[in-house]
Formats: C-alpha cells, structure tokens, sequence
C-alpha cells in the first residue's frame, strides 16, 4: 500500500510546492531580498529587519565616489514600515523609507519591488490577510504617488503566517505589523 | 461504513505519522451526564485494538456520559445473557455495553454489541458488524460509539468524523506548514500537503470527499481542492491578489470564496461546475470569511465597512448585508449551528478573543471558550460540540468545547496547530 502514500503526498509537493521544498530546505530565491553589495550586511533570516539602531545607512552618507543609483540603494537597507493595530496609515516616520525606495523606483525603471503584507496575530487569520493587502496597497500608493510605477510594483499578503516575532505581546505584536518591501 | 480507499492507506501510514499524535486532555463534565458502562469486549486475540475503550473514550469525551471505570466492574458479561442486572443496577448504571470480535462460521470477522437497560432490564440495540478489513476496527469502534450515543440523546453522533487542521513549526522562512487530517480523536494524523508557504482555511465538502485550502505558490495564493480518493490536487482559482476563505454551499455545487483583484477583498460565489463567478459585495472595506446558512440561502461574513470588524449577513443572490453583532469591539469568522439558529464567532471584548455563540432571534451572546487568542470556531456535526483553535502553554493547540460551555478538551501536538475543520457526516 506504501505506493498510495507516494501518489498522494508528492504528487503534490510537485503540483504545488516543488519550488518551495527544495530539499536544501533553502526558500525560493524570489522570496529572498538580494543583498546588495555595499549595503549593511543582510542578516541570515529576512525576518530580522534592518531596523536596529545605527545600522541604517541613509543617503547622506554616500560619497562622491558612487554613483547616483548605487547611493540611492544603500539607503534601501531599511526596508519595512510598521502599522498600528489594524491601522494602515504610513507613520510619518517612514516617509524617508518611503522617499528613498520611490527614488530608487523612478531612477531604475527596470527595477521591480515586491510588498509583503503582515499583521499581527490578533483577530481572524482572513481577516488579517485582507489587513496585510490593505497595508500593502498604502505603501505601494504612497510610492507612487513619489514617482514609482504600478508596473514596478507587486503586492502579497501573508496575513498573520508569517510572524517576524513570534511572541504574543506587544513587543511581538509591533513587529509583525508591516509591510517589508523587497527587491525582485 | 464506506470509507474511502485512501483512508485505508493512511492507516500504514500511521507510523510515519505517530510523532504526531495529537495529545488529549479533558476537564469539565456535564452535570446532567449519563451514567453508562461499557464492559470490555470478549475479543479473538487478532482484534488487537480494545474496542470498548475507544468506545470508553468517545463517550467520556463528549461530556454528555459518565463512565464506570474498568476497575469498578463487578462483572464483565460479553453477551447479554450474562448480564446480572441486579448487580449494574445498585452501581448506578442504568446503561450497560457489552460485545464480542469473533469469527463467523464461514470465517468472516464481527463485531456484535448490546446495549441495555438495566432499569428495565431490555435490550435497546442489538448490532452485528461485519469487519472487512482489520485494520478499520477503530472506525467499527467510532461507529458503535454513535450508534450508543443517537440511541441515548436521540441526535446523531459525531465520532466517526474527521478534523483537519493545519500544522506549523520552525521559525521564519525554515517555517513548515502541513495541512492535516486526523480522526475526531486525535488518532491517525496524517499530512495532507506540506509546503515552506503558508497553508490555510481548509473546508470539507459536505460529502466530505473532497477539501478545499488555500495555498501560497511562488508569491501568489490561490484556493486548492484536495481529493481524498484519489489524492489529487486541483488548482481553483488563483486570481491577483487573495484568494482566500473557501466555503462549500451546503449542496456542494458552489462555493463561497474571497477574492481581492477588482479592487479589495470582496465576498464571491463559484460555481463549481460551470466556473461561473458572481461577485456578492462590493464595499470598499474588508469583506471575507463567508460562511453558508445550511439551507444555502444566505450567507455570514464578515466585514469592517462599520468601522471595525463584524458580522454581517447577506442573501447568497446578492442584496443588502445587515449587520447582526453588536457585542463587544469586534466579532469575526462566524459560522453557522447546523440548525441555523445561532453562529459560533470570534468576539473580541477587552483585548481577548474568545468564541461566542450568538443566538440569532433573540441577540443574545454567549462566550463558551476563556482563552486569550481563542479563533476559528468550527461546529461539530450535530452542533453539540465547537472546535476551535487556542493559546496553549506550549503553543497554538486545537480545543472543543460543549455548546453549554462546560466539557472541554484540548488537543495538542508537538509545534502550532491550528484552523480546524470538522467533517461533516458521513451519509
């Protein structure tokens, strides 16, 4: 009978989820932000965001050395933006964020940015992927409203799947409700 | 007693699948619970599963039995003619189980069971089971189990049932998700699909052949039907943006989805033969998590066009929602009782989310569940019963409770489990 557990738990994997299962047990790599060289290091999991004090790099500091599109991504070393409980309004503070990722939109045309959706664990599980798209949307409004291109931009929401934190406080919490903006 | 080849499958599978048993705990008891013995079965020695304890174990479960233990039995008749009524009858049980596994003339294997009055000192069921196949005796079990339980409550039982759920451990992008299905009682888990993306909403069928999930592929979601009979995999829908909350009609012709790409979540319904697709609200707010009446008539979702969250509901044509939870910040994620009268939801109030049952008529809510992340209420069949997912010590675990609130029991296993589906019936 062992031959009816192949037929139905890998026939699946390779309808659905052949790309993701590597046996590697590496993420697809389109899920992944690719490092740029040059920019603060990115740390193993793409859950520790980029938000620890000091590390990041603004756009002030690049020198006359590099060019203008190399300076406008260091200053995409931040790249996530964090809500309020089921609230999807960019806090002043990720204006800059914002600003430099629309910069680097509108100068590289060709350069496409994905925004994840997220929220907290609080309330129902489709609920909160409808929160996640609904803060999603915000970001990928506010960049073109600064010069960024539909077209450049593709939205998922993964809910409250994946948590950055995986506590159940608000320390947790405040983690998790964000959009990260990731380079295709 | 069909069951589905697969099913028959699954059991060798059980081995791979032990580490992920799911581990029960039960606390509470209904007061009103029926005193009842369930003598252990005379057995040939090649019936290896103890017939009278899953039985044993059902009832206990249910909150609505209480049953003698083993070790206060006085006498262990198999049959119905050894039965010293006097004896049952000074110990307070006015039920009484009593059963064999033996071989027929012909060398087929059955089951027989009794259930009796000892007050009146009749017989109340008297079944032979003929037993195919060895290692189904659990679900013989789980079928003498409803049998006893429709007998004596006079609704249905729910024992030889399923419950899918979905599994989850490791951190970050190493996260595993599983879908699962498991027996009503914790027992044969087995991985339906397993993916590095989240796996959510399953939905069973109402011929329980089939379940409906939403999966994630290379960065899109889309809405899958799983076959159990054959373990096949189709894609449904896979639209732009979510594609969420699948919800069979009670006819198991259509299905009620979520669905985002003309704009924002909005609530549709597919037909499932011909693929048509008809919108059913178009609001600039949230709009999901439908659920059918089950006459099919309507339909309850929720939706945050008031502000926040709440239930609403809407004919399955189309037409004008209205809203009917005011309790409390939020409600979310109802469902219908199989007798449509009330919902089972997620009400928030203070910070914690527990599930509430909401009397439709009369407004009323009742909170059946204390926890602090309680989510995903699902009915049992028959509607005594509500599962639903909660914030254990040791992660998300699986939880029922009785629709009075008193029995519950927890299941729980090694990592997260969480959204359970309980199956309906099999007919």
């Amino acid at each position: 009978m062992s031959h009816l557990y192949i037929r139905f738990v890998p026939v699946l994997a390779a309808a659905l989820f052949l790309g993701a299962c590597a046996s590697t047990g590496e993420h697809e790599s389109t899920d992944t932000p690719t490092q740029v060289p040059g920019t603060t290091e990115q740390p193993s999991t793409p859950y520790s965001d980029n938000v620890v004090e000091g590390s990041t790099v603004l756009g002030g500091e690049a020198s006359s050395s590099f060019d203008a599109a190399v300076a406008s991504e260091r200053g995409l070393s931040t790249n996530v933006v964090y809500f309020a409980y089921d609230d999807s309004s960019i806090a002043p503070e990720y204006q800059s964020v914002i600003e430099q990722y629309a910069k680097y939109l509108s100068a590289n045309p060709s350069a496409k940015l994905r925004l994840e959706g997220h929220a907290d664990e609080r309330g129902t599980r489709e609920y909160n992927v409808g929160l996640g798209e609904r803060r999603a949307n915000a970001v990928q409004a506010a960049l073109t409203a600064q010069g960024a291109s539909d077209a450049q931009l593709s939205i998922i929401s993964y809910g409250e799947e994946r948590p950055a934190d995986v506590g159940h406080d608000e320390a947790a919490w405040s983690k998790n409700r964000r959009v990260q903006l990731i380079r295709q | 007693m069909r069951i589905p080849k697969m099913l028959a499958a699954a059991l060798m599978l059980a081995t791979f699948a032990a580490r992920a048993e799911l581990e029960i705990t039960v606390t509470g008891g209904d007061v009103a619970a029926l005193p009842i013995a369930i003598v252990p079965f005379g057995q040939v020695p090649e019936a290896g599963l103890d017939i009278a304890q899953v039985v044993h174990n059902d009832l206990e479960r249910s909150g609505r039995f209480r049953v003698l233990k083993r070790q206060d039995m006085l006498q262990r008749p198999v049959q119905p003619q050894g039965v010293n009524y006097p004896t049952w009858r000074s110990q307070g049980m006015d039920n009484l189980v009593v059963g064999q596994v033996a071989r027929a003339e012909n060398g087929g294997l059955y089951a027989r069971f009794f259930l009796l009055d000892t007050v009146r000192g009749a017989q109340l069921l008297g079944q032979e089971i003929p037993i195919r196949d060895i290692s189904r005796l659990r679900e013989v079990a789980h079928y003498i189990s409803d049998q006893i339980y429709e007998k004596l409550l006079g609704v249905p039982g729910y024992f030889n049932t399923k419950i899918a759920y979905i599994a989850s451990s490791g951190l970050g992008y190493q996260r595993r998700f599983q879908l699962m299905m498991a027996d009503a009682d914790g027992e044969n888990p087995r991985e339906i699909a397993a993916s590095r993306e989240p796996l959510m909403s399953p939905a069973w069928s109402p011929d329980r052949k089939q379940l409906a999930f939403v999966g994630y592929e290379r960065g899109r979601s889309a809405i899958y039907i799983y076959t159990l009979a054959t373990g096949q995999v189709r894609k449904l829908i896979a639209e732009p943006g979510i594609n969420g909350s699948p919800a069979w009609s009670p006819d198991g012709k259509r299905m009620a989805i979520t669905l985002s790409f003309e704009n924002n979540p909005d609530i549709y319904i597919v037909d499932l033969v011909s693929g048509a697709r008809r919108r059913i609200t178009d609001h600039y707010g949230i709009d999901t998590e439908p659920n059918w009446s089950p006459d099919g008539s309507k339909l309850v979702f929720t939706s945050d066009r008031g502000g926040r969250p709440q239930v609403y509901e809407i004919s399955a044509s189309g037409g004008d929602p209205r809203r009917v939870t005011f309790l409390g910040t939020q409600n979310q994620d109802a469902s219908y009782s199989p007798d449509g009268k009330s919902l089972a939801l997620v009400n928030t109030e203070g910070g914690r989310f527990r599930i509430g049952l909401l009397d439709l008529a009369s407004g009323e809510m009742r909170l059946i569940s204390d926890g602090r992340l309680d989510e995903s209420p699902s009915f049992a069949p028959g509607g005594a019963v509500v599962i639903f997912a909660t914030q254990g010590a040791r992660g998300a675990e699986l939880a029922t409770v009785s629709v009075d609130g008193r029995v519950r029991q927890s299941l729980r296993q090694a990592g997260d489990v969480r959204e359970p589906s309980w199956s309906p019936l099999l007919r």
